[in-house]
């Protein structure tokens, strides 16, 4: 439970930040929490030479609303920690969906350290947030030799560990579009034990007007090499009365579109099967939710 | 001076002494971080020792390369077999009569297995010369499965006794088995099971489990070359037989060996036994000349050092139609890994498992174990039970459940048809124990009406109509257990461990001032020794709890013993302190008399004074007897006041109790919640019910993580797929349910002061509670047995086993 040797920076800015990680190349490694990275160096999984340590760098944390024409986004700085998302009052009122799932990652003493950026860039499948970012539809800004760019979440991950993050690039920031107020939100986890990886975890978001759903998004976590974000199922919803057989066709989209592999939290045929659990509570809840605030609106 | 007040009572409280929910005198220090754990030693010039393991279950060793490790600066030494064996101690013996590698000769024979130790200037240094270490293996066909070990053809894992047909435990029939254990009427039994009106057959298995303490093993060896000492600081359960075993296998003279257990962050069994990197530490402080620190990491102890259960437990259990049992048998087919490092008393091979008649009269019974070898990590110790107590008792608590759907009872009912009654202790088993008292029907009864059983149960069947009626997916489910242990070992004619008879000491020396220092041949992991010691010598030598220190782990300082596991310490240490206590009361008797110019016979023992009978307000306190042995010539008597006892308990003591556990199952998810999980513990006596309170706390959520997730799990390949606390279950407080606790009192009749033990209970009566409770919620489906452990997706397939997914 020893890393092996390595350097350690700590920038103080973005550019500085890039233009080591352009200096040191690929024996370098970007650390945000750790709480991914620490642990497969202690295993000696990760051996990188050089690390190169962000939580100085004041431009990647905070949690900004914008409300410009065409809808508002939260922008997040990618070194903003799980325990600061939980915190903040004005992103329960705008994106409430990520409190929720926030409070379902490991336990009070990760989130004190794990960030947003380091979870969405590291790109494990059973990490929380991809599947979530891809639910959102949120963008990854990402700051290299050549600039910045912006990538889609639901374009951002290739399979396991291996996203379209160029070596050179730093994740800074997710830009998030503001769901529909009234929206109706939810994220099932099915987990262990405190501390555990999802065994099987969908994300809902969806809006519901005159009894019908207008817009709706679902994505997964932990059912595949990289999270799942199921276009199809949230079609099937969309436009519906979301009833038992809109649910059922978003359910067997869902299900053709992940991919589990068998591990300690159980056989394929398991988490297929609570995938579907999952996401059929997640629906209703979310559908629940957006009844109440469509009601409370009206009153 | 001769004031009456305080009154007897109110003296009595002052005491703190047995009954008294007294603060532990330990947490001071601990909940201050304060403790002194073995990797707080630090020594000058100290190395640090790191093992290059074995990635493979089953390989030949053919050649270890130092060359890159010795290279790296700050690196002392590499060990090999090569370099023990000048020493012979490339082996060493185990507890249980084998002998185990210490570093790995030829062959490894399970994954994590010590091929080569490191030792180097500091622990990052040793960690990278551990990589450089460059092992050529070549790979063996694996065997995981117990069952295949004795298959005709199986492969042969240990090459060095391959032709050996006797054991340590009498003939082996095959290479790749250790022994077989009787015990019973084989005929009798199989008779009665021939004519018998109903038979309830199962496989019980109970999976490989692990202690897991969270202060993982380790040791600081440190070799005086000046005068000749080796002192070693480690996490050892049992220092005394720790520093015999070192002195047999060193050739280091006993007096010149020191062995010290500083704190200890919990043991529950793991740290019984004697590790390579204790050897390992040990050898490299003697060529060093320098003190050596070996501690591992999470993996190392979940992977390598000694695991518990692991046994496969065919049952048979006859009855008559109304309910009455007629006999038991048990084949049980023990999973020992690669070597036998059992940690039983030696004439125990299999423990104490002869105790799985349960808390039943059982008129015959009989129970055969085979140890096997596979390529596993050795150990099979007694986490937190008695020796293989938990095995036993959670195989017939299942055996009672399932025979009770086949007589188609109630499970409560077939256990109160057949207790052992009140009457009939000291009562005498069909596998041989003498169990020294109990009254099961009050416990259980009392348990029974705390829970309202008979509405629990109407609660259920309300539930199941519900769910058949789609109005809910969960089903509920009643878990029922009434344990027996068998704990204190124990008699010295017939428990010793490697020799050396299971007695215990306590020696006390009473300060001029009164005050008290007493020493204990056990070792407290947690359990708040130095609390209850007092309590029990308050008790009986009139000394407030306060004023006495209890030290142990010293084996210059303590007087022999042989440790603390098996709930052994109140029963043996406990019982060893008493009769100390009962040695200075003697003298201090002989004392008072004189000073009051009275016989000895006129004198009575109050609280804490000894008093002129029928004169109460002519007296001496034990604080001025205290003083009077070491200012006053007393005629007939040596000066000073000290005593010491070697207890050698006449039986074991039978702690019990009755647990119900309530709980909800969520048949699409596999989740469990707890609701309800009522404890009643009997124990004896009762020294401090808060620590007991703790104990059974503790104890009961090891049992939650055994039943609900904790494994210790092997591919095919035998490579360990839980080798870390993200996929080995040990519960947090957020997993843990609430408890209830409640006790009745039957006091052991050969203890000292009626005291049985309690600190292993909780384990051995939750894991049946619990995972009757499992099976009980799909009872109703036609659901007889599922394996533990009950984790979401194994509890989920037996639902889709029945057919309830739709």
């Amino acid at each position: 439970m020893i890393p092996a040797p390595f350097e350690y920076h700590r920038p103080a800015s973005l550019a500085e930040a890039t233009g080591l990680l352009a200096e040191l190349g690929e024996d370098a490694h970007v650390l945000a929490g750790g709480h991914s990275l620490i642990p497969m160096m202690k295993l000696r999984l990760a051996a990188p030479e050089h690390l190169i340590d962000l939580q100085d760098i004041a431009e990647l944390k905070g949690i900004a609303r914008t409300d410009g024409e065409g809808g508002g986004e939260i922008v997040i700085g990618a070194m903003t920690t799980q325990h600061e998302l939980i915190a903040s009052d004005e992103l329960a009122r705008a994106v409430p969906l990520i409190r929720e799932a926030a409070l379902q990652i490991a336990d009070p003493q990760v989130r004190y350290l794990g960030t947003i950026g380091g979870n969405v860039a590291n790109g494990d499948p059973g990490n929380d947030m991809p599947g979530l970012m891809q639910c959102l539809d949120a963008a990854f800004e990402l700051d290299g030799p050549n600039g910045r760019r912006r990538v889609a979440a639901r374009e951002f991950y290739r399979s396991a560990y291996v996203t379209a993050r160029e070596d050179g690039e730093i994740l800074s920031r997710i830009r998030i579009p503001l769901p529909a107020p009234g929206h109706g939100f939810a994220y099932e986890k099915l987990k262990r034990k405190i501390g555990d990886y999802a065994t099987a975890a969908a994300a809902v978001l969806l809006t519901v007007s005159g009894g019908r759903c207008g817009s709706a998004s679902v994505a997964l976590t932990n059912l595949a090499d990289t999270p799942v974000f199921a276009a199809d199922a949230g079609a099937a919803l969309a436009g519906s009365d979301l009833g038992a057989a809109a649910v059922d066709a978003a359910v067997a989209a869902a299900l053709a579109a992940i991919d589990p592999a068998a591990d300690n939290r159980g056989p394929v045929a398991f988490k297929q099967h609570v995938a579907g659990v999952m996401l059929r509570r997640a629906i209703a809840r979310a559908t629940e939710r957006a009844t109440e605030r469509a009601a409370e609106q009206t009153v | 001076m001769n004031d009456q007040t305080p009154t007897a009572t109110e003296r009595a409280e002052k005491l703190q002494g047995l009954g008294c929910a007294r603060k532990r005198v330990e947490d001071a220090r601990f909940t201050q971080g304060k403790g002194n754990y073995v990797d707080d030693i630090k020594m000058p010039g100290m190395l640090f020792g790191d093992f290059v393991r074995s990635p493979y279950a089953h390989a030949r060793v053919i050649s270890v390369d130092k060359e890159a490790a010795l290279a790296l600066p700050g690196v002392v030494a590499v060990l090999t077999a090569a370099d023990l064996e000048p020493l012979n101690l490339h082996w060493m013996p185990t507890l249980a009569g084998d002998k185990q590698m210490v570093l790995a000769v030829g062959k490894v024979l399970f994954q994590g297995q010590e091929v080569a130790f490191v030792v180097a200037e500091d622990r990052y240094i040793a960690a990278d010369a551990v990589e450089l270490v460059e092992v050529e293996y070549e790979e063996l066909p694996v065997v995981v499965d117990p069952f295949k070990a004795l298959d005709p053809d199986a492969p042969v894992l240990r090459e060095d006794i391959a032709d050996q047909k006797e054991g340590a435990h009498g003939p082996r029939r095959h290479p790749n088995h250790i022994f077989t254990w009787e015990q019973g009427d084989e005929a009798a039994t199989n008779a009665v099971l021939a004519g018998a009106d109903v038979v309830a057959e199962a496989m019980i298995q109970y999976h490989r489990c692990h202690p897991c303490p969270l202060e993982t093993c380790g040791c600081v060896a440190s070799m005086d070359k000046i005068n000749g000492k080796l002192t070693v600081w480690g996490t050892f359960q049992a220092p005394h037989a720790v520093r015999t075993i070192a002195s047999l296998i060193s050739g280091i003279a006993e007096h010149n060996i020191r062995i010290v257990s500083p704190d200890i962050g919990g043991g529950f069994g793991n740290k019984v036994g004697v590790y390579p990197g204790y050897i390992c530490s040990i050898v490299a402080s003697i060529v060093t000349g320098v003190p050596v620190k070996w501690v591992e990491d999470r993996i190392e102890n979940l992977t390598a050092t000694a695991f518990a259960r692991d046994y496969w437990m065919q049952g048979k259990i006859a009855a008559t139609r109304d309910g009455k049992i007629t006999a038991l048998w048990c084949h049980t087919t023990a999973d020992h890994g690669g070597f036998d490092a059992c940690a039983d008393p030696t004439k125990f091979p299999a423990g104490f498992m002869n105790i799985c008649t349960g808390s039943y009269d059982i008129p015959v019974a009989w129970l055969s174990v085979d140890g096997v070898y596979t390529n596993k990590a050795p150990g099979g110790v007694a986490y937190r039970c008695s020796f293989r107590v938990t095995e036993a008792s959670y195989f017939i608590e299942r055996m009672i459940d399932i025979l009770a759907i086949k007589l188609d009872m109630d499970p409560v009912e077939l256990r109160l048809k057949n207790f052992i009654r009140a009457d009939q202790f000291p009562y005498h088993s069909a596998l041989g124990w003498e169990y020294d008292s109990g009254d099961y029907h009050t416990a259980m009864e009392k348990v029974l009406k705390a829970v309202d059983y008979d509405g629990l149960r109407r609660e259920q069947a309300e539930r199941l109509a519900a769910f058949k009626r789609g109005e809910t997916r969960k089903l509920m489910g009643i878990g029922v257990s009434h344990f027996t242990e068998i704990v204190g070992a124990g008699p010295v004619k017939n428990c010793d461990i490697l020799g050396l008879g299971m007695f215990d000491s306590c020696a006390i020396r009473i300060h001029p001032t009164g005050s008290v220092t007493a020493r204990l041949g056990t070792i407290s992991q947690g359990q708040g020794h130095a609390t209850t010691f007092a309590q029990i010598l308050a008790s009986e030598i009139g000394i407030p709890a306060d004023s006495i220190t209890v030290e142990e782990g010293d084996t210059d300082t303590a007087p022999y013993g042989l440790g603390t596991y098996g709930s052994r310490s109140t029963p043996v240490a406990g019982a060893a302190a008493a009769m100390a206590g009962r040695k200075i009361r003697a003298k201090a008797q002989m004392i008072a008399a004189w000073m009051l110019e009275v016989h000895d016979d006129d004198l009575e023992w109050d609280v804490d004074r000894f008093a002129v009978k029928g004169a109460p307000e002519r007296f001496k306190t034990m604080t001025e007897i205290a003083f009077a042995a070491y200012n006053q010539a007393v005629p007939g008597l040596e000066p000073g006041l000290e005593a010491v006892s070697y207890y050698d308990p006449p039986n074991m003591t039978y702690p019990f109790g009755a647990y119900v556990s309530v709980l909800d199952i969520d048949v699409d998810t596999g989740e469990v919640e707890i609701r309800r999980f009522y404890a009643l513990d009997d124990c004896g006596t009762r020294i401090n019910p808060m620590i007991i309170e703790g104990q059974v706390h503790g104890g009961l959520t090891e049992a939650v993580a055994i039943v609900l997730g904790q494994e210790i799990a092997y591919d095919e390949d035998g490579n360990v797929t839980t080798g870390t606390l993200m996929d080995f279950f040990l519960p947090t407080a957020v997993e843990a349910p609430h408890y209830e606790t409640d006790h009745t009192t039957t006091p052991s009749p050969h203890h000292p002061i009626g005291a049985k033990g309690v600190g292993e209970s909780p384990n051995v009566g939750g894991v049946s509670c619990l995972s009757n409770a499992v099976n009980d919620a799909f009872r109703a489906f036609g659901h007889v047995h599922a394996q533990m452990p009950h984790d979401h997706w194994r509890i989920w397939k037996i639902a889709e086993g029945l057919g309830l997914h739709g």
